[in-house]
């Protein structure tokens, strides 16, 4: 009995501790669709009427729709990039024996420790120099070295690949850069996958990078365009379009979320036991 | 004879295409990943400002990092938030790891209540920053509505106007965001040790807490350490949150949320110091390597001397 009363306790704070999670994201779906005058006034967990006003308001001072298609802009073709060239050094470094092997797979490790902070002031001079500031190419190309990514799917290569496959392959006469892309890139897809949908939400949010790169409004990613908030004074009198704006910038992660879960949680798992 | 030697020089052949393989990445790695970080060292021997010709001025930029008292601050501002934001995590992450891997218990849906857990964290840091800046507001915000409303506190607080509060906040948004990454990678850990070691403790009578000290704990130590470091490459890195929060580079109320990468943004990209600023950066890394260095010893040093 006291066993069945302690299981019980046990499942309200888990489940107290969800909705602990959940309820702030609650609190901005209701506060959306309240005006500012009745968010200031009261709390209730019942949808109010304000939306389409609220949505007069965003809309007026920013076009949300725009910041995200700016995101996807960046961060489809980072990841993309990040897929297919990690297998590709991945695979290289498991398969082939050349000069440089060891070394490179050391300076992959060396640099997952290191801090992006680091090189930030670099970075930009970098792109000053090259005349790229207020392009996506400096938020795009860097994804082509993905020291975290090569890292992983190394593993995963080793584990998956097997000599005999490829050895089989090269009797049929198949060239080595046919080899990668008809057997091995479809072999090592769902680890590439599990990789992607971070390295997709890592750019989708990234916020800093953006802020120092991007000048022109028209070309803010969506968190960029959020943070944007913070500067003006009128929609910051009304509540309810602040909520409806963080709202919308939320919404396409919880549709992924809603659909991969499983896969992101697994990739974060494999970060886990990798060590 | 002959035939070996063709397929040994077909096979070197085939080793060549390594070079072309791993080309783009180490291309694109020279140009955006080690060019910037030696570039910020050498910067910080200069007294760059953003244009002209950096001159070279020693080592000015780091005694003039060190003798700065709100670089100390800010180091100290970091470490506080970093580290009650740590506590809570990794607490809240080791207390789920143990109730969901308890052999009485066995809690069922971890999967639901794992990606549950883990949502907060899929947020970009803007969205969350502004929709806890939003609910903290002290007139307006929902949450003290909440708070005073059910009679836990007689007044509305300032939570993100107090420097008793401000920094805790953030520290405690930060717990909110991320415990639940630890708890998965605390999970995989424990999913990863051997049934074997259970069963056998089992056998031998051993108690719950027993097991978990004598053999959960030891066996988590990688991933524990993995975690430790990962956070605290993160949370001496944190921007985003406080830099939102509370009025950018200012960190409010006075300075008590400003962190080092806040201080770093403040000259590197607004006052255009940038010869400080890369000095500030190194100064930081400095500190990281060294507290990992630590971290490292401390988990593993004892280990050997037991060991013995």
């Amino acid at each position: 009995m006291a066993f069945r009363i302690k299981k019980s306790i046990l499942y309200i704070a888990l489940t107290a501790l969800a909705v602990l999670c959940l309820f702030p994201f609650l609190l901005m779906m209701v506060n959306a669709t309240r005006t500012g005058s009745e968010i200031v006034t009261s709390f209730t967990l019942i949808p109010g009427q304000a939306l389409a006003e609220n949505w007069q308001i965003v809309s007026g001072y920013f076009n949300l729709f725009k910041g995200m298609a700016n995101s996807l802009m960046v961060a489809i073709p980072a990841t993309l990039l990040s897929g297919y060239f990690s297998s590709l050094t991945a695979y290289a470094l498991v398969v082939y024996k050349f000069k440089g092997n060891k070394l490179l797979s050391v300076i992959i490790v060396v640099f997952m420790m290191i801090p992006s902070q680091l090189s930030l002031l670099g970075f930009y001079d970098l792109v000053t120099m090259l005349n790229l500031v207020d392009s996506y190419i400096p938020l795009i190309v860097p994804a082509i070295a993905a020291p975290g990514i090569v890292f992983f799917l190394r593993q995963y290569c080793e584990a998956s690949i097997q000599p005999a496959l490829l050895e089989a392959a090269r009797m049929d006469g198949a060239g080595e850069i046919k080899i990668f892309h008809k057997i091995i890139l479809p072999l090592m897809s769902p680890g590439i996958a599990t990789m992607s949908i971070g390295t997709f939400i890592g750019n989708w949010n990234n916020y800093l990078t953006p802020l120092i790169l991007l000048n022109s409004p028209d070309k803010f990613t969506l968190p960029v365009m959020v943070a944007s908030l913070n500067s003006s004074t009128d929609i910051t009198a009304n509540q309810g379009a602040i909520y409806l704006a963080v709202a919308i910038s939320v919404i396409p992660i919880l549709i992924v979320f809603a659909f991969c879960s499983k896969y992101i949680i697994s990739s974060i798992s494999a970060g886990g036991v990798k060590e | 004879m002959a035939s070996q030697k063709a397929v040994k020089s077909k096979k070197r052949d085939i080793n060549k295409m390594g070079y072309l393989f791993v080309a783009p990445f180490v291309i694109v790695f020279l140009i955006f990943n080690l060019y910037p970080v030696l570039r910020t060292l050498y910067l910080s021997f200069t007294d760059y400002q953003g244009f002209g010709d950096p001159v070279f001025v020693g080592l000015q930029n780091y005694e003039r990092v060190l003798t700065d008292k709100f670089f100390w601050r800010d180091l100290w501002n970091t470490i506080k938030i970093w580290g009650v934001n740590i506590v809570l995590q990794l607490g809240l992450a080791f207390l789920l790891t143990i109730i969901f891997s308890d052999i009485k218990y066995k809690v069922r849906g971890l999967s639901i209540y794992r990606a549950l857990f883990y949502l907060p964290n899929l947020i970009a840091a803007t969205s969350v920053a502004f929709l806890f800046k939003t609910l903290l507001d002290w007139k307006y915000g929902t949450i003290n509505q909440i708070l005073t409303g059910a009679g836990i506190m007689g007044s509305p607080v300032d939570w993100l106007g107090s420097t008793a509060t401000a920094p805790y906040v953030i520290s405690v948004i930060g717990a909110w965001m991320w415990f639940g990454n630890s708890f998965i990678m605390l999970m995989a850990g424990v999913q990863g040790i051997s049934k074997d070691y259970f069963e056998a403790a089992a056998i031998d009578g051993a108690g719950r807490w027993k097991v978990f000290l004598k053999i959960t704990l030891p066996l988590l130590k990688p991933i524990l350490l993995y975690v430790g470091i990962t956070s605290l490459i993160g949370g001496l890195q944190m921007f985003d949150l406080p830099f939102l929060m509370c009025g950018g580079t200012i960190g409010n109320p006075s300075g008590s949320t400003q962190t080092v990468v806040m201080y770093l943004y403040k000259f590197g990209f607004e006052t255009n110091q940038v010869g400080f600023a890369s000095a500030i950066a190194y100064t930081l890394f400095v500190i990281i390597l060294v507290v990992s260095v630590i971290q490292f010893k401390v988990m593993y040093g004892k280990n050997k001397n037991e060991g013995r």
